[in-house]
């Protein structure tokens, strides 16, 4: 058949462990690219979408090897294929996008010869045809006036700009196939909505395929025609994608599906239990059934096969697969969050700025901070005792650095930040006693990162135990053993390292140590955006079934809406560490809002087919905010004229009780958003 | 839930932690054969004063130059002396020598390297480049001057080595250092109000500690050869104490009547050179750090 483009036959990889085991990462898989198709392939870290994607182009990884099946292209397996041969297909045939691939240009030279060097390698173009290559390519990602973006080097662009420089690269050879490794991990969410839509528009305008692999459902849900789903090296569902959104028919896409939060449901939705095994773990049985709903008796001995579904088009790895097909749709469900936020002010910011400039020698004499521009500017807010306050921005919006200020990690340039209306907290760590440390702690986002390798669990969760409290022995032991639980860790956990733990549990170590100070206020930077989309849900859970036994007060920084709606009841919105827009955040997420909030309301890529993101503003990355004006100046796609590059806006108030700051009247503000 | 088995994995002592590397490291041909060169050197080191079968410095004319025979299994050397007895009895001194003196670069070498990593800045820039400085002088030059002024003494050639050495061992645990100090946990140990000795002592050093174990390993085996090479140079260990360098250097001009008083130290030196290589080699693999990006200095 001449319309299948990629044909996957039985393909397993997999690799020797010491023991000499063979261990698969993936097992048996089976499908078909289609011509114009694009397939999504979706799947938490280790699940092999990215094996799979790199054997669609002939290549297996260092350390990998092929245990048997191929991957067709052109009726010729390219796992069997020469190097020589390979060659000739990768760059022309078959693209690859592979994750941060606008990071990986070349720093030293120009985009244009970059882009030429692809032509001549991909092409058979003389030099007049490709100069006019080049611009055409440029045009084709949307670039603003190629001639001059050619001349540019890497790193004059923003993020997104490198990346649809990634993709005019790949395009150069007027590829068959377009292999893409998360494309948009990493990037911004507004400039990660402009790259999807761009990828749409390529698919439609060249009819490239395309085999799309994310951990994303939303971005998943934004580009492919047909989702593949995997888990643990295996294929457990594929269908057409608007089937596998709306009714998923295998017990871990159902559960993920209803795990994901989304803008519109405020409250923490259900969690999905435990996490993915590790490769050669499974002892036979379902690879899913330890967290699955719908399991029985014959999902613990046997393994369910893939089952092509006729009337559905779709074919599932399941036993139970029925009992999904009645339920018409994922109806998700959220549990309301009650918070107990007294009105109480714990915490209090007032005109506070923070500045990353390097001070000159007089400066540090007099040990002051001068900067007219600095990083953070005039942040008021006023946290009360056992709320949940959310810092939502883009990145480089100043978030984490207005958290390291509270933390004590950071000077602040001017401003006072006060605890409990009397303890003055403006002071580094140096000037702070040992009491106003322990009241505040934080959270990190990646957990591989704050917490230490050589450490076992015990050790990590000991360390403000002995540090605050001085214990010792036996009460030490029963403390961690206690923090463990509080966690939903098994005490056999405690001579554990880093390392031997999943990333989910890595986080609940993580959030154990904080609580063991027993602290007033927890900072948590981004906490959840490392971990896998299941085991989101699940700690977000964890925080918020804390929060309510110990009445903490949480700041919770996150560029993720959907997670913040979930989980907060207040919302700051940042840009250029100033603030737009402040309130309760059932009413920042309704209109009317700061054009900044707008735009990034509309980026959200939710897991639907039916809500498409609104691009509203550029995706321009601002270095530095500007010197005057409104901080959005430069990107708000409603911008009034002279006032906005020369007042600061005024605080507004709505009906609802949120502050906007924007030089548009309320009123008016409301007119083009709903 | 199931505990999967392959993760699973109990704390160990430092004992236990020890014999699992050494068992990795002689998994590997190279690593086997380096330990069990170093290890019989330094069994050797320790019992060469009881099995020496002659006296090191009996010198007898009517013996000079003999060549191996069932009395003197290595022959004599120019002066009569029995080689096998000094070749054992050279690789004491040799390997006491550079052992110590290892031990003193790793120990300021980690430690500024630590500090300048920690502090980083200005004092960094200024106190490498002070490291240097000094260490750009050629190294024997000034050992020469250092072992003319002071004299050829054990307690001066250890300092004077360990100082020489420990320059790489710097470099290591400072970039290591760089590394770790911009992860999250020690940024949380700051916050949470550690103290700094504290920060250095429970959050750096153990995560420092094997890349500057290693390279400390590999100095050793550079040490010996500088080592050699200054006793070679009439710099070294004063005669007629048994050492390497100097029996080289005695018997270098006979080599071509009486091969066998010069074959013995050339064996022993560079075997244990070799030894000491593995083994530091296998060391680092064992503990999982890529030396291949890293060229000797
Ligand atoms: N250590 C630093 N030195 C200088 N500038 C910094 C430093 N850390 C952050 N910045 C700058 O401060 C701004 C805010 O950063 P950050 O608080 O990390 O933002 P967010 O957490 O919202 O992503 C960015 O422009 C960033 O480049
Ligand atoms: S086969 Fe059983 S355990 Fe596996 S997904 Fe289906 S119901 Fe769950
Ligand atoms: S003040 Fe002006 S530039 Fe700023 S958000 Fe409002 S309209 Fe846009
Ligand atoms: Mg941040």
């Amino acid at each position: 058949m001449t319309d299948t483009i990629q044909k996957v036959k039985n393909l397993s990889i997999g690799f020797r462990s010491k023991k000499g085991e063979e261990i698969l990462i993936l097992k048996n898989i089976s499908t078909n690219i289609k011509k114009g198709e694009t397939v999504g392939i979706v799947g938490e870290s280790g699940s092999g979408k990215s094996t799979l994607a790199l054997a669609m182009m002939g290549y297996v990884k260092h350390g990998l090897y092929t245990i048997g099946g191929e991957c067709q292209f052109n009726s010729s397996n390219l796992l069997k294929m020469k190097s020589k041969d390979l060659e000739k297909i990768r760059g022309r045939k078959i693209a690859m996008i592979p994750q941060n691939a606008g990071q990986a240009l070349t720093p030293n030279l120009k985009i244009g010869y970059q882009i030429d060097e692809a032509l001549q390698l991909h092409s058979d173009l003389n030099e007049k045809e490709r100069e006019k290559k080049i611009s055409e390519l440029l045009n084709k990602v949307r670039l603003p006036s190629p001639e001059t973006i050619a001349l540019r080097y890497p790193h004059e662009l923003s993020g997104g700009q490198q990346q649809r420089v990634a993709v005019a690269m790949a395009l150069a050879g007027t590829p068959d196939l377009l292999l893409l490794d998360e494309p948009t991990t990493g990037l911004d969410v507004t400039t990660q909505a402009h790259v999807l839509e761009l990828l749409n528009f390529i698919a439609k305008d060249t009819g490239t395929s395309m085999v799309y692999v994310s951990h994303d459902l939303g971005a998943i849900a934004q580009v492919s025609d047909r989702i593949i789903v995997m888990y643990s090296g295996e294929i457990v569902l594929e269908g057409p994608s608007r089937d596998i959104l709306k009714r998923p028919i295998h017990p871990y896409t159902h559960g993920l599906l209803k795990s994901i939060p989304k803008l519109s449901l405020a409250g923490l939705p259900d969690s999905m239990p435990g996490s993915q095994p590790q490769p050669g773990t499974i002892q036979g049985g379902c690879s899913f059934f330890d967290r699955c709903n719908f399991s029985d008796e014959n999902c613990k001995h046997n393994s369910p096969q893939l089952e092509f579904l006729e009337d559905l088009n779709t074919s599932v790895r399941c036993f139970n697969y029925e009992k999904l097909v009645k339920e018409s749709q994922v109806s998700q469900t959220v549990n309301k969050i009650k918070n107990k936020s007294q009105d109480k002010e714990i915490l209090n910011l007032s005109e506070v700025s923070i500045s990353y400039a390097k001070q000159k020698l007089l400066d540090q004499v007099f040990n002051r901070i001068s900067d007219n521009n600095p990083t953070v500017k005039d942040i008021n807010i006023n946290i009360k005792k056992g709320e949940t306050i959310a810092l939502v921005g883009e990145s480089g919006s100043g978030k984490s650095t207005i958290l390291k200020s509270i933390a004590g990690l950071l000077r602040t340039k001017d401003g006072l930040i006060r605890f409990d209306e009397n303890r003055n907290l403006s002071s580094d760590l140096k000037e702070r006693d040992p009491n106003d440390l322990r009241i505040i702690q934080l959270i990190f986002q990646n957990p591989d990162e704050s917490l230490n390798p050589n450490h076992t669990v015990e050790e990590i969760i000991a360390q403000p135990l002995k540090l605050y409290f001085g214990l010792k022995g036996e009460e030490l032991k029963k403390n961690i053993i206690d923090l463990l639980q509080k966690v939903r860790l098994g005490e056999f956990y405690t001579s554990r390292y880093p390392r031997q733990l999943s990333g989910g549990e890595k986080q609940r170590v993580a959030v154990a140590r904080a609580f063991a100070a027993k602290p007033d206020i927890i900072l948590c930077d981004e906490v959840t955006s490392a971990l896998d989309v299941s085991v989101q849900a699940a700690v977000l859970n964890l925080l918020q079934q804390l929060k309510e036994d110990f009445g903490t007060t949480y700041i919770f920084v996150s560029h993720d809406l959907a997670v913040v709606r979930a989980i907060s009841d207040r919302v700051a919105v940042l840009y250029q560490g100033r603030l737009c827009e402040v309130g309760p955040s059932n009413d920042v997420y309704k209109f009317p809002s700061h054009p900044y909030t707008e735009v990034l309301l509309g980026a959200v890529l939710e897991p639907d087919p039916d809500i498409k993101p609104k691009l509203v503003a550029e995706d321009i990355v601002e270095e530095r905010p500007p010197e005057k004006g409104c901080s959005f100046q430069g990107r708000c796609s409603r911008i009034v004229g002279d006032i906005c590059k020369k007042e600061i806006p005024p605080w507004q108030l709505t009906d609802s009780g949120n502050a906007i700051r924007c030089h548009i009247p309320i009123k008016e503000l409301q007119k083009e958003q709903f | 839930m199931k505990v999967d088995n392959i993760y699973k994995e109990e704390k160990k002592s430092a004992f236990a932690k020890l014999s699992e590397i050494i068992i990795t490291m002689a998994s590997r041909p190279s690593g086997l054969i380096g330990l069990s060169i170093l290890v019989f050197h330094i069994i050797l080191a320790f019992i060469s004063p009881y099995i020496a079968p002659h006296d090191f410095k009996a010198i007898d004319p009517t013996l000079m130059l003999q060549a191996p025979s069932a009395e003197y299994w290595f022959g004599t050397d120019d002066l009569g002396r029995d080689v096998f007895t000094r070749t054992i009895l050279g690789g004491r001194t040799a390997l006491t020598i550079t052992f110590f003196g290892s031990l003193i670069a790793l120990l300021w070498g980690g430690l500024l390297g630590i500090f300048c990593g920690l502090v980083g800045g200005k004092i960094d820039d200024v106190v490498m480049r002070i490291v240097d400085a000094f260490l750009s002088i050629p190294w024997i030059l000034a050992m020469l001057l250092i072992v003319s002024l002071l004299g050829t003494s054990t307690e001066v050639l250890i300092p004077a080595l360990g100082f020489f050495y420990g320059k790489g061992i710097v470099r290591v645990a400072r970039a290591a250092t760089h590394d770790v100090i911009a992860k999250d946990f020690i940024v949380s140990a700051r916050a949470r109000g550690h103290s700094n000795f504290s920060i250095i002592w429970n959050e750096i050093i153990p995560n420092v500690r094997d890349a500057i174990l290693v390279e400390g390993a590999m100095r050793w085996s550079w040490m010996l050869l500088g080592f050699s090479s200054l006793s070679f140079l009439g710099f070294g260990v004063s005669p007629p104490t048994p050492d390497w360098g100097l029996m080289i250097s005695n018997a270098r001009g006979l080599m071509s009547f009486a091969y066998w008083a010069v074959i013995a130290p050339i064996v022993g030196l560079s075997s244990l050179i070799i030894g000491i290589n593995l083994t530091a080699d296998a060391f680092a693999k064992a503990l999982g750090i890529d030396r291949s990006t890293k060229a000797p200095v």
